[in-house]
């Protein structure tokens, strides 16, 4: 296994229709017009040596090493600034390029310390590289004079600076630098964040991050400086301290729903450090600090990595064998079973874990459970999306791939927070919008992408929590009373008297901007313009989070969604679209198969016979045709006594899920609760089995992303508790007496593939040709399907559906005045279980409550203060953030740990439709604090008991 | 005495000058300068107004102020002391001259006196080769100078 090599072809790749045929050292090629001789000469196999150029960023032309001679032109153009032309010749190699070339490389080596040490990780970079390549031999400049390198050997060398190690990740050693501005390039082209700069001029020319070190600067810690940088001047740590890599496999990120493709460089089983992969899909060659930088946690001290039992959730927890713990668990949920009937026990599949073993979970469940008791925690992030996109197009996911984003002029972002939640979404997003396409933003809170260095939304609605229907629906009266619908397209994949119907409806006066307008706290007038240019910018795309599932009108908020989208046009094409943005890594790939208790894997209803046939006939058992009980359901049901066993994987419901009390109430009834997981979360504390989990690194599988791509997740090293998850969950199946043989995750797979028609093609031999697919992958779309719904609807007719707003029950009054509402940030991930144990705490080390200065200043607060945060469920402590960001009478808080326990807050008021819980939504009230709340006090109390460990005592002496 | 500015006090000046000049095409330069012209130095605290302005990073303007030898980064002394030291002036002495005024003024190049009364900097030709040696007093450049003109103008600017 050695390293999975990538070329450079030192510029982007041109994307002009025309051809153009010239010769370079006497052999012909032909590219794309716009490419450079660089990239034409690296066509045919020559690689000009080249220092400023890579092909993920645009030509720069500083360096002048890449030089070439042109017949019949005068000078030596540098290769990746000169583009091809018809029947030009070129010359990569000549005794004058090569004595330039050399002169080039001996000034930069009079500036630049050689001699490093190759072991501890220096001395591979393409400099060193393109060094060997020219053959340059001396350097009669020497290095002693007024230069980079560092004081001693009798210089003083007064513009020396220090190495910056203030980024926990990487280094950044300016006497390495040559300052060829690829890393600016990449941090202003790549990411978007602009966050360096080369500082003086001339000699003195420095890259910084600013007036201040990394840490403190704007960085965001991406790293694609340091992918960028072709010395030794930004380089990860970790290589630093180990040394190059050896071997590297490719795999997909576990943190968010863009699905990165990234490369594990390993030596021998250890992990060295992941580089985004440039052929992923999803990425292209990009990542974020949490994908990049944030693996720590899987070799972190508090992993668990030994089953435990005990007998009650009061006693420290029993290191078991893995046998004594599987047959623990068979015979207490046969038990329950026996003693409150076959419903009384379910599970929860994790959107965490990869297609298999979700596929596995709600197998074991469906098949030796007896019934459909099983649930994920999509339930509480995106079930509206599946429901709401499946009763208007047909299908429940997005409709489009990521590259889509390339050809959109209007981008419309309703409750999403990219440059948090979707880092490297948002960076090409951002590219995009600096190459001229407009933006509407619909969030309360003026998020980054609102305005940020060098983009600017043309239109920010900050509505207020809980008006997203009405806000939507305004947005289709304007579209409609001034006649920008598209009726072409409407009369021709719509049913126009539907639309008919909606249009009437929305038509309406208590619908118009003025009259929403004033409800939901914002300009009639923007509200009008962003429909205006929604409708008629050319191609418009939507993308949404959070912001618009987790209300009571979640459901009905995207169904808004998908209306505006079919009435302007918007589908079926690259540049448009309806697209979620997804939470969890595979959220998307959970909802596929089959975790929820209505659906078999391909969003089958479990109610229709031919599809329970197929599993059943393949089972060997009988299915039952009713849906079983959501997660709230098992929690109610578990309180009222008739709920009594559950097995979560890989999920943390009592810190995630809304109205911790009920929720810690439902488990404490259980007599039976299993918990896989990698650490003793907070679902453990109320634990009878701790079954330990596998990380990503550790087993094989298939993650699919926000675009419906399945991605391969490839086992980097063995699992450090011994099993895979899948592996744990047959294990445990075959305990409990079902005839389960998986040799690999390919075999599961398989079955997936051969039972649900939208997988039909999917195997991993075929992921493995492909790199991805993107479902539907079968007869008639063998290669995937990138943008849905291009020739009609899944379902047929789009359907309109009237969209008329409730307001939520959850109101302000005098006792909690203001509305909290939930979000995350970019360096910390959901409830924190992984990036809490990454140096990434060095940017969030505790959830802060945001606040507008005007109601601070009511209450007499300060920046930092403690405050208690109080609604009708429930209070907390938190320490204040006094910032615009919010409008008045909103605050804002991350849920990212559990010592805030910020879903202690949340309310039980969830989505009509779907249970999806409000979170976005709660009436609050803010005061000032001196401590935590009592029931913090008690809870760390318990958390610390119930995390206990018997050892084994001591044989005595 | 000079006393540092306020922080919130620069912030309020610095965002007079940036809507006088914000609908400029380029306006970063004119701010600078606009800036230096209040401030006497382009001071820390106003680059964040500024980046803010103009919808661009700290790390962008950051690069632009040390880009440009111009924008100073602390008070200047009441006076200001440009001495020519290129090719020109060299051959004709410059060097010599240097020499006695940084002697005179108790300096070197980019220091200003502990009084604050002066700051010498050195300029890369001021387009007075003609005159060599040449130098600029508070903006006002002064040519032929000889170890007597030197005295002279080392005397205005200590008193």
């Amino acid at each position: 296994m050695g390293l999975v090599h990538e070329t450079d072809y030192g510029t982007p790749a041109a994307k002009s229709e025309k051809q153009v045929t010239l010769t370079i050292d006497g052999r012909s090629v032909t590219v794309p017009e716009g490419t450079s001789i660089m990239r034409a000469a690296l066509e045919l196999g020559t690689e000009i040596p080249k220092l400023c150029a890579t092909d993920m960023l645009d030509s720069f032309g500083s360096c002048r090493v890449c030089v070439v001679e042109i017949e019949g032109r005068g000078g030596t153009p540098a290769s990746c600034t000169t583009p091809v032309a018809e029947g030009i010749s070129v010359r990569t190699q000549s005794n004058r390029l090569g004595a330039i070339r050399r002169g080039v490389m001996e000034l930069y080596v009079s500036d630049h310390p050689l001699g490093w040490d190759s072991n501890s990780g220096l001395g591979g970079s393409e400099f060193d590289a393109v060094l060997k390549s020219v053959g340059l031999t001396e350097n009669r400049y020497g290095t002693a004079g007024r230069n980079h390198v560092a004081p001693g050997n009798g210089s003083l060398n007064i513009d020396y600076i220090a190495r910056d190690t203030s980024n926990p990740y990487f280094a950044y050693d300016p006497a390495q630098c040559i300052v060829c501005s690829r890393c600016v390039r990449a941090c202003e082209e790549v990411q978007g964040t602009f966050a360096l700069t080369v500082e003086g001029r001339g000699f003195e020319s420095r890259i910084a991050a600013g007036p201040t070190n990394f840490l403190e600067s704007e960085c965001v810690s991406c790293g694609a400086c340091v992918q960028a940088c072709p010395t030794d001047a930004l380089r990860e740590k970790s290589v630093l301290e180990k040394g190059m890599p050896t071997s590297s496999v490719v795999t997909t990120c576990a943190y968010c729903g863009v699905g990165c493709s990234f490369k594990a460089e390993m030596q021998g089983e250890e992990l060295v450090r992941m580089v985004p992969w440039k052929d992923g899909k999803a990425n292209r060659g990009h990542s974020c600090v949490k994908g990049r930088f944030a693996y720590g946690y899987s070799n972190h001290k508090d992993r668990i990595l030994n089953p435990m039992v005990r007998e009650k959730i009061g006693d420290p927890w029993r290191e078991v064998s893995w046998d004594e713990a599987f047959a623990h668990i068979a015979k207490e949920f046969r038990r329950i079973q026996y003693q409150y009937g076959k419903g009384a026990i379910g599970g929860i599949t994790s959107s965490r874990c990869t297609n298999e073993e979700t596929y596995l979970v709600q197998k074991l469940i469906r098949q030796g459970f007896g019934n459909n008791n099983v649930d994920t925690c999509a339930r509480v992030c995106h079930s509206p999306t599946g429901y709401g996109l499946g009763q208007t197009y047909g299908t429940s996911a997005g409709t489009q791939d990521f590259d889509s984003v390339e050809q959109t002029d209007v981008v419309m972002i309703i409750g999403a927070n990219p440059t948090d939640g979707h880092p490297v979404f948002a960076s090409r997003l951002k590219k995009r919008l600096r190459q001229g396409a407009k933006l509407i933003v619909l969030d309360p809170r003026r998020t980054d992408i609102v305005r940020s260095p060098h983009i600017e939304a043309q239109h920010h609605l900050p509505l207020k929590p809980g008006t997203n229907v009405a806000v939507l629906t305004s947005l289709a009266h304007v579209i409609v009373t001034e006649g920008l619908f598209d009726e072409a397209f409407i009369r021709e994949r719509c049913d126009w008297s539907e639309f008919e119907d909606w249009a009437s409806f929305v038509a309406e006066e208590q619908n118009s901007p003025e009259v929403v307008g004033a409800l939901a706290g914002i300009d009639p007038d923007e509200i009008r313009g962003a429909a205006r240019l929604y409708a008629r910018g050319g191609n418009g795309a939507i993308y949404y989070g959070l912001g618009v599932t987790e209300h009571s009108q979640g459901s009905t908020t995207v169904m808004a969604i998908a209306n505006l989208a079919m009435a302007t046009g918007n589908i079926g094409r690259p540049g448009v679209g309806v697209n979620p943005l997804r939470g969890q890594n595979n959220v998307q790939g959970a909802c596929d198969m089959g975790s929820f208790p209505h659906e078999l894997p391909g969003y089958r209803h479990i109610s229709g016979d031919a599809v329970r046939d197929i599993y059943e006939s393949l089972w060997g058992t009988k299915l039952d045709n009713e849906p079983g009980l959501r997660i709230p359901n098992m929690l109610d049901a578990a309180v009222e006594g008739t709920f009594k066993g559950i097995y979560i994987q890989g999920e943390d419901i009592l810190q995630s899920d809304p109205d911790t009390k009920h929720v810690s109430a439902g488990l404490a009834a259980m007599e039976c609760v299993v918990v896989h997981d990698l650490f003793l979360n907070e679902t453990a504390n109320y634990a009878h089995v701790f079954l330990p989990g596998s990380t990503f690194l550790e087993k094989d599988g298939t993650f699919t992303n926000a675009e419906r791509r399945i991605n391969r997740v490839r086992k980097v090293m063995a699992p450090k508790n011994g099993l895979a998850d899948w592996e744990v969950t047959q294990k445990l199946a075959q305990e409990m007496g079902l005839d389960w043989n998986y040799g690999h995750p390919s075999a599961i797979m398989d079955e997936i593939a051969k039972t649900t028609p939208s997988f039909q093609l999917v195997s991993y031999d075929y992921l493995d040709k492909m790199g991805s697919v993107q479902w539907p992958c079968n007869e008639k779309s063998p290669a995937g399907t990138p943008i849905m719904h291009i020739d009609g609807f899944v379902r047929g007719k789009g359907k309109f559906i009237r969209t008329e707003y409730v307001a939520t029950d959850e109101k302000t009054g005098p006792r909690f005045p203001l509305l909290l509402t939930t979000g995350r940030i970019l360096s910390q991930y959901n409830v924190g279980a992984q990036t809490r144990r990454t140096e990434n705490v060095v940017w969030h080390d505790e959830d802060r409550l945001e606040i507008h200065p005007h109601d601070a200043e009511n209450r007499g607060l300060r920046d930092g203060d403690w405050v208690r945060l109080a609604s009708r469920a429930g209070e907390t402590t938190l320490r204040a953030l006094i910032t615009e960001r919010v409008a008045p009478g909103v605050v804002y808080t991350t849920f990212h740990h559990p010592n805030t326990q910020a879903n202690v807050i949340t309310t039980d008021f969830s989505d009509w439709a779907t249970n999806c819980p409000e979170y976005k939504v709660t009436a609050v009230q803010v005061t000032p604090s001196n401590g935590p709340s009592d029931w913090q006090v008690d809870y760390q109390y318990q958390a610390r008991q119930s995390r206990r460990i018997a050892r084994p005592l001591e044989a005595a002496e | 005495m000079r006393m540092q500015q306020a922080s919130t006090q620069i912030a309020a000046r610095t965002a007079a000058i940036i809507a006088e000049h914000q609908g400029l095409e380029g306006p970063l330069l004119p701010i600078l300068h606009g800036i230096q012209d209040e401030f006497g130095y382009v001071p820390q605290d106003a680059l964040p107004v500024i980046a803010d302005a103009l919808n661009i990073s700290n790390a962008e303007v950051h690069g632009v102020v040390t880009f440009y030898h111009d924008y100073r980064r602390e008070p200047a002394g009441r006076h200001v002391v440009k001495l020519c030291r290129a090719e020109a002036c060299q051959s004709m002495g410059g060097d010599a001259l240097a020499a006695k005024l940084e002697a005179l003024l108790g300096i070197g190049f980019h220091e200003t006196s502990a009084d604050g009364a002066v700051t010498l900097e050195p300029a890369y030709c001021l387009g007075l080769c003609a005159c060599a040696p040449s130098a600029m007093v508070d903006g006002e450049v002064i040519g032929r100078l000889d170890a007597e003109r030197i005295e002279e103008i080392a005397r205005e600017v200590r008193a």
